[in-house]
């Protein structure tokens, strides 16, 4: 007999045993409208030998989406583990909930950075919080403390009016969640590109620390085991969410398709931080994974696949927000701030009192069994009968096409090097204010204002820092840095080279802020994969990463894909994000941004071309994409980072700051308006004024070395062979540019400052 | 000899490890307190810290005045034990009624976090007097419900009375009445604000500064002298 | 069981920024005419046993010590239904 509730297609209202589906093969089932293709569907019964049952069904569906199987892009993913350098640091790699690196000391740091760009686009404040609560979960689930978050972001227009509404509740959900969790929000970019209206790009980070012997992973051994839910109770949150959300592209016809929006609690998230925490230092879990995308079915098939496969679930013991939820719908609910543990037996009590002692409920839902499969019941009748590396692991692969789009020979044709130059002194000035105060380039502080970078006590630099840096040992000093870089002008003019500017750009800003960087994460934020061009940005974006780390001998611990970012035919533009995480041995050793010394000599690192494809110029004054984005030359960058950190380690600079989108003059204003100091710059020999503003090339820093540390600084420039060139000096209240121009700190803060409140607030 | 400076965690509480931190670097002995017992540890001040204690649900600080800790507290802080009371604190310290006043959603509904300058007005209270009456000072300011109101009696009272304890320069980033940072009681005891001294007590930490370490260093004097 | 529901308002003289941001945007929306917004909380109490004197008694006194803090806010004890309907359906 069907106990029906009817109700909401195409979802599986029905309650469908396992010996019901053995009974009725031919039944019709909804496989389509829960985004499987046809063989994939063929497959499903060929691996169960029968029909699936309608839980059976959600759960492969929902886990062999693209969100949740990486279908499309595993086969380019594959080049991070296959060129992965040479380096002792890495702990745990690739395929884990996110990477574990040795920063020394007998600590090990998490990170990762992971897209929640379509259900912020949806509801941008529940959107961005529930990012912020997913990925901070991943990260406890490794067994870390987590001690910092960042956040990339990617909005339309900035004076698009719905950019206004995404905005401001993409900010207020980060910091509502975020600040409400005591973690530390110290870095992240804002990027504003007509190409992301419609399709916002919400990336958010996250960094622990733990000890080596601390690191947990998610995997089910040890029969008899027992199976612990814990944390929010259960509810119809984004059923279905990460299956037809993140597999589908938006369409207004479909109304219907757009799942339930995901409410987070942080206050329960706190609590469950705290909880998780205790229960590790107890040592009483022997693996846990935290529910995020695709919820239980995700929890329970992973965790059984990485262990020894088999696992019983009693589903109606689970604790539900809504009684009316159906067995499909409590396996598919993406109801926020839950974990499942592995515990022994002999643990269970005290776990239970632990969690008793936070406030978190935690219920035993099942055990290991020595078998093979995962089998969930409902008020015992078998609902669920799969390996569960079907589920979890071996779901399918596809080898998209990709092709080199018809007009990227045009697009790079069009050179940035033939538009129109300021001439004389009065129009480069008018460039320099316009520059500094466009969006992109404009002081974000009434953004970053929301977030707490304070709490925890550790915080080192913040932004607008280069890098990020929370100090993670108080007796030792010892501190890990984060940047986060990723221009999608550059990406779109050329994927492979763009990438790589991504992970270059990155780097740098870590080695500047004197930390040795790594490794990396990655946020691959992409169009549709079935859109060859897109798939061939993909293909290139991937492969200058994975050849990039591979030189800089960083390795890729880890990442996310989001695909689909696009409204009808337009994608965006392609956006890998990066993040480098690096170490410091003593947080006293590092390197602010700010010319806070007047008198110290500035010198320009790296060598100056006339590179503005893609260029913050560009876009500004003359609104316009084309040509090639700045060349990339790793080993400069290597050579470049190792200077910066001598330099920081040994005292021989007070400040410094990377070059990248907006030039040298971008720099130079920022760090004199964070010190309060002018400049006096003079434009070198061999360049003229513009070039030396506004030039994009890579490789090339700004800093601010004591009188008395000159010549050990530049001996050292001089042995490694690093071009260093005298640019100035700190001093006075304006910019001043010799013989062409002089812009007073208060006319350039006006200039910076006024623009993010003049369109937002 | 030094002194117990005990530092309540409610669910929720965020700041928590950072003023023990705090009470540490001043020289005094910190010890955590759990909001479930009443038991105070035999200390001899208390520091309720920051963060959004209950998720700041119902109101900032209403839930966790009930909680069994504070019924201790409350009881001792009338009795003239110091306590210290900083952003979710300070909101616990007027839901108990132990100072005057009530907190509210800032007026610019954004959650705000800057290096705040503050005037010491009063710097003889038992958390202020390692600084002087007028000096100014920079702490990290950083809260969701920070604007002090009271109706025009007690505000003209606190003022007769010289129970302001803080007043915010340059920017009033909350839309604080009379620009009012932080109280005292009559006795001097119970002193709550919303900036955060525990914050500023490191070179490297935070604003770089450290003019939020005298809050602990005044209440160590004052307890090992007393 | 019965439903009682617990209304909370600021004071009038307290500024109210959240219901002044709703108010300015109303035009924007179409919505002209509105002279004010002043934003609440409404409670509502799902009780067991009768609602007498004696219950009502105890609602105002937990509103008036936790639901409401009356420094800052007034509010008002209603009883709406004495028979709820249960399950919304």
């Amino acid at each position: 007999m069907l106990p029906s509730s009817g109700g909401r297609p195409p979802y599986p209202r029905a309650f469908d045993t396992v010996k019901h589906a053995s009974e009725t093969p031919d039944s019709e089932q909804p496989w389509k409208e829960l985004g499987l293709k046809e063989d994939e569907y063929a497959r499903i019964r060929e691996i169960l030998g029968r029909r699936p049952t309608g839980a059976e069904l959600a759960m492969y569906s929902v886990m062999w989406s693209e969100h949740c199987s990486y279908k499309s892009s595993k086969v380019h993913l594959k080049q991070f583990g296959e060129k992965t350098p040479e380096n002792d640091a890495m702990l745990v790699g690739i395929g884990e909930n996110a990477g574990v690196v040795d920063v020394g000391q007998g600590y090990a740091v998490t990170f990762k950075v992971e897209s929640h760009n379509h259900p912020s686009y949806i509801e941008p404040y529940q959107g961005a919080a529930t990012g912020v609560g997913g990925i901070v979960r991943d990260i406890l689930a490794m067994g870390a403390r987590p001690v910092a978050v960042v956040d990339p972001l990617r909005f339309g227009a900035a004076d698009h009016p719905d950019t206004k509404r995404v905005l401001p509740g993409v900010v207020a959900g980060i910091g509502g969640y975020g600040n409400c969790l005591g973690l530390p929000n110290i870095g992240g970019e804002v990027v504003f590109d007509s190409c992301y209206q419609g399709n916002p790009l919400v990336n958010a980070g996250c960094i622990g620390v733990m000890k080596h012997e601390d690191i947990h992973l998610a995997k089910a051994s040890g029969p008899g085991n027992k199976v612990i839910l814990y944390g929010a109770r259960t509810g119809g949150d984004g059923i279905g969410g990460v299956s037809v959300l993140a597999s589908e592209t938006f369409d207004d016809t479909k109304p219907t398709k757009r799942p339930a929006v995901q409410v987070g609690d942080p206050f329960q998230e706190k609590l469950l931080i705290e909880c998780t925490l205790e229960i590790f230092q107890e040592k009483l879990v022997a693996g846990i994974q935290d529910l995020g995308g695709a919820g239980l079915s995700c929890a329970t098939s992973e965790l059984a696949s990485a262990g020894t496969g088999g696992m019983r679930v009693d589903l109606e013991k689970v604790h539900l927000r809504d009684a009316t939820l159906s067995p499909e719908e409590i396996l598919m609910s993406e109801s926020q701030e839950r974990m499942c543990a592995i515990v022994e037996p002999q643990h269970v009590d005290r776990f239970l009192e632990i969690c008793e002692k936070w406030d978190v409920i935690a219920v035993v839902i099942g055990e290991v069994t020595d078998g093979e499969r995962l089998e969930i019941f409902w008020h015992g009748e078998q609902i669920v009968d799969v390996p569960p590396r079907t589920v979890a692991h071996e779901g399918p692969v596809y080898h998209r096409p990709f092709a080199r789009p018809e007009w990227q020979d045009a697009l790079q044709a069009d050179d940035a090097g033939k538009l129109p130059r300021p001439q004389g002194g009065a129009e480069l000035k008018d460039q320099v204010l316009k520059l500094v105060g466009s969006p992109n380039q404009a002081s974000k502080a009434w953004i970053t204002d929301q977030y707490d970078r304070f709490v925890q006590g550790n915080t080192v630099l913040a932004q607008p820092e280069d890098a990020g840096m929370v100090r993670i040992d108080e007796e030792t000093n010892l501190g890990v840095a984060m940047a986060t870089d990723g221009n999608g002008r550059y990406a779109k003019l050329d994927p492979y080279t763009g990438a790589q500017l991504a992970l270059a750009e990155a780097y740098r800003n870590v080695a500047a802020s004197g930390a040795k960087p790594l490794a990396i994460s990655d946020c691959l934020n992409f169009g549709s994969p079935e859109d060859p061009a897109v798939m061939w940005q993909f293909a290139e974006a991937t492969r200058g990463l994975a050849d990039g780390c591979l030189q800089l001998g960083t390795p890729v611990t880890g990442g996310n894909v989001s695909l689909y970012n696009q409204t009808g035919e337009v994608a965006i533009h392609p956006t890998p994000v990066v993040a480098v995480l690096g170490v410091i041995d003593d947080v006293d050793r590092r390197t602010p941004i700010a010319f806070a010394e007047e008198g110290q000599l500035l010198y320009l690192l790296g060598d100056t071309k006339e590179e503005f494809g893609g260029s913050a110029w560009s876009e500004v004054i003359h609104q316009h994409l084309g040509g090639m984005p700045p060349a990339v030359d790793l080993d400069r960058e290597k050579l470049l980072g190792e200077i910066l950190i001598s330099a920081s380690r040994d005292g021989m600079i007070d400040a410094a700051h990377d070059l990248s989108d907006g030039g040298l003059v971008q720099a130079v204003v920022e760090s004199c308006l964070r010190g309060g100091n002018g400049a006096r710059l003079v434009v070198p020999d061999g360049l003229d004024a513009f070039t030396f503003l506004f030039s994009e090339s890579a490789g090339r820093a700004v800093v601010a070395v004591p009188r008395s540390e000159e010549l050990r600084f530049t001996d050292m420039c001089g042995a490694r062979g690093l071009p260093a060139t005298r640019i100035g000096v700190v001093d006075g209240d304006a910019v001043e540019v010799q013989g062409e121009f002089s812009a007073s700190l208060e006319e350039l803060r006006a200039a910076h400052e006024a623009t993010i409140p003049g369109l937002l607030a | 000899m030094t002194a117990r400076i005990g530092v309540v965690t409610f669910p929720g509480t965020l700041d928590d490890r950072d003023a023990l931190r705090a009470a540490r670097l001043a020289g005094a002995e910190p010890v955590s307190l759990w909001h479930r017992d009443k038991d105070l540890k035999q200390v001899d001040a208390v520091v309720l810290a920051g963060g959004f204690s209950y998720g700041d649900y119902l109101r900032a600080g209403a839930i966790s005045r009930f909680s069994p800790v504070m019924e201790t507290i409350i009881e001792q802080a009338k009795a003239g034990m110091p306590v210290l009371g900083i952003c979710n604190g300070f909101q616990i310290l007027t839901e108990a009624h132990l100072l005057p006043g009530a907190m509210l959603r800032n007026n610019h509904l954004h959650f705000i976090c800057r290096d705040q300058k503050l005037r010491v007005e009063n710097a003889e209270t038992a958390w202020t007097s390692d600084y002087t009456r007028g000096q100014e000072i920079e702490v990290p300011l950083k809260n969701m419900d920070g604007r002090y109101v009271a109706d025009e009696r007690t505000l003209d009272e606190l003022e007769a009375e010289g129970r302001v304890a803080f007043r915010y320069l340059d920017v009033n980033p909350n839309g604080s009445l009379r620009d009012i940072a932080g109280i005292t009681n009559a006795a001097g005891n119970v002193v709550g604000l919303m900036p955060h001294p525990e914050h500023a007590v490191e070179p490297l930490i935070g604003t770089g500064k450290t003019d939020g370490l005298g809050f602990f260093t005044s209440i160590l004097k004052k307890l090992v002298n007393a | 069981m019965a439903r009682v529901v617990v209304d909370v308002m600021l004071k009038p003289e307290i500024l109210d920024p959240q219901g002044q941001a709703v108010q300015r945007a109303l035009p924007r929306l179409g919505f002209d005419g509105i002279a004010d917004v002043r934003q609440g909380k409404r409670f509502e109490l799902e009780v067991e046993g009768p609602v007498d004197d004696a219950a009502l008694a105890r609602i105002h006194e937990m509103a008036e010590t936790f639901l409401a803090n009356t420094v800052i806010e007034d509010f008002t004890v209603r009883v709406e239904s004495t028979e709820t309907a249960g399950a919304s359906s």
